[in-house]
């Protein structure tokens, strides 16, 4: 037998993961190189779902391109839109009141959640645990029906105007909220019961896929990817933004930077996003949730517009094409905490009423970019609980 | 501050920088495209600087908005030690729009550099791996150009064309390669 054995030859198999996959969540396309079961070589090729989302923001006035900021990241819509209200406002010197910003705070965090708790299910589905993936679901569900609450959907909220909100959040909000956040903890305590000291749980995902520090900041990774790897840096509260500076809350951190640290910052920063959200509604101030509509930038109240004719021509000067508002020339860049990461919109304007460049830093693409790094040595199997734990989403990837 | 480090970076670079700008709370160098690899090496290597962290490479062109040059390259550079965000501007020309590559300090540069040469149509020197990275191989142009149309150039008008039986009745349909 062991002669026979020394004269077989081994070749390396290429492999297609992808494009159409289930456990690829999106269209991810990868080129695998394998010597057995040990992945030799693994390079991504993205691009399927690529919508050219950057030009069109080219052509469509400040206001429009919100609607197309929630195609990408379709598992956290609110983290964009407030992202990229942000940018707009900070190249129209703009500072929305206090309410908008607490409304925005919330919406964000309760998003967080909804974004943790859905890639962790994805993660652990592809793993083998459904029942993680079913509870997730659920109270993603219930975060989902208070957006659907505020703005009348679940996915496309567009909730955010450029000087403020689409509309105040309703009267019953802040309770519906709050038994939400009632719920939560247990859904919580739930995944770590099944998940955390669970052996094939900690098989599949211990020292898989590791990062190291340097490699982290050289591939530019940032959000719970880089914290599971001991890099301190929060936006929230490094470079605080729309209020995050109110708000006390810890920062997670890992130290090994495998998947297993990934999905431990994922898990306990919802706790802390628990705290923020349960901050914010103690805190949350009186008052308008728009500036001030006679800056010309947000539209009246709507009984105004019915009956009085400022306000009708006021209305009709910021919807009609060739009018509206716009900003002076410059550019802007404004960085926001993301579920995965730093997403930032870099606007530059040249005077016109249409941005003149719209260009989104995606905190998938960058992280993806280190996957090829990660990959060799590690098993077959190992491919989807890395993928799953780096969250790349599709739209966001390939804009 | 800002004339200080102006005044630093022209005797440094002479020619090739061109001003700073500080009328916002982050500060924006602008440069000529040669000088960028020093430039970016010196940002992140003396201490003095420290950007150690690479957010973000973009890119403008400027067909319309006019500017120093065509096309300009835009890095987001962060010291994540205090914080501090610079915003670099690399200035090139239009014809054969050639830039030194920054792979060498950040290996993130790799993807958003191929990024930037699939839009825009930019070349980066000394880059591993220049590839389309967002855009078919076979897509002939950079589509984030000023002078390329939003509904394009007719590169849908002649897909093939195949016919699919539904029901009983053979269909002529338009259909990807």
């Amino acid at each position: 037998m062991s002669l026979v054995a020394k004269q077989l030859s081994t070749e390396n198999v290429a492999i297609n993961f992808g494009p159409s996959h289930p456990a690829t969540h999106g269209t991810l396309h990868i080129h695998m190189e394998l010597d057995g079961e040990i992945v030799t070589k693994a390079s991504p090729e993205i691009g399927y779902l690529h919508s050219g989302f950057e030009k069109l923001g080219e052509h469509l006035d400040y206001n429009q391109y919100i609607t197309i900021t929630d195609r990408m990241n379709y598992l956290s819509p609110m983290c964009n839109n407030v992202a990229y209200a942000l940018a707009a406002e900070k190249l129209l010197d703009i500072e929305v009141p206090k309410r908008a910003q607490y409304i925005r705070v919330i919406m964000c965090e309760l998003s967080r959640i909804a974004d943790h708790m859905c890639s962790m299910g994805m993660q652990a589905v592809d793993i083998g645990a459904f029942t993680v993936f079913l509870y997730n679901w659920r109270m993603r569900e219930k975060i989902y029906d208070l957006f659907e609450m505020v703005c009348g959907s679940r996915l496309t909220t567009s909730y955010t105007r450029v000087g403020g909100l689409m509309r105040d959040v309703p009267e019953d909000f802040v309770a519906a909220t709050r038994r939400v956040l009632d719920d939560i903890p247990t859904a919580l305590e739930q995944i770590d019961g099944l998940l955390s000291h669970n052996r094939i749980w900690l098989d599949r995902t211990r020292h898989i896929g590791v990062i190291s520090q340097d490699q982290a900041i050289s591939y530019g990774l940032t959000g719970p990817i880089a914290r599971a790897t001991g890099i301190s840096y929060d936006l929230r509260v490094k470079e605080p933004y729309s209020s995050y500076e109110d708000f006390d809350f810890d920062v997670i951190v890992g130290a090994n930077g495998d998947v297993y640290d990934r999905f431990n910052v994922r898990l306990y920063e919802m706790w802390e996003s628990l705290k923020i959200v349960r901050q914010a509604l103690d805190k949350l101030p009186d008052g308008p949730i728009n500036i001030d509509a006679d800056s010309k930038y947000i539209l009246p109240p709507r009984d105004e517009i019915f009956n009085s004719i400022e306000a009708l021509i006021h209305h009709f000067e910021i919807t009609m094409e060739n009018r509206g508002f716009t900003p002076v020339v410059g550019e802007a860049y404004v960085p926001t905490e993301s579920p995965n990461g730093e997403l930032g919109y870099y606007i530059v304007s040249d005077g016109n009423r249409t941005p003149y460049r719209v260009r989104t830093r995606t905190p998938s693409l960058i992280n993806f970019s280190v996957f090829h790094e990660i990959m060799p040595g590690q098993s077959v199997s190992d491919t989807v609980a890395v993928l799953g734990s780096l969250n790349i989403i599709a739209g966001e990837l390939d804009r | 501050m800002a004339d200080r480090l102006a005044q630093f970076l022209e005797m440094k670079f002479g020619e090739a920088f061109i001003e700073v700008d500080e009328s916002d709370d982050v500060s924006t160098i602008h440069i000529r495209g040669t000088k960028i690899l020093e430039l970016l090496r010196m940002l992140k290597t003396d201490p003095r600087f420290a950007y150690n962290f690479l957010a973000d490479i973009t890119a403008v062109d400027h067909l319309k908005k006019g500017g120093h040059a065509r096309y300009s390259v835009v890095y987001h550079l962060l010291n994540q030690h205090d914080s501090k965000r610079i915003v670099v501007h690399a200035w090139i020309d239009e014809e054969d729009p050639l830039l030194p590559s920054v792979t060498a300090l950040w290996r993130t540069a790799d993807w958003q550099e191929r990024e930037v040469f699939d839009l825009f149509g930019i070349k980066f020197d000394g880059h591993p791996d220049l590839r389309k990275i967002l855009n078919p191989d076979s897509f002939q142009y950079h589509p984030l150009r000023k002078d390329y149309p939003l509904q394009g150039l007719g590169e849908r008008d002649d897909f093939k064309v195949v016919k699919r039986s539904i029901g009983s009745k053979w269909v002529e349909e338009r259909s990807f390669e």
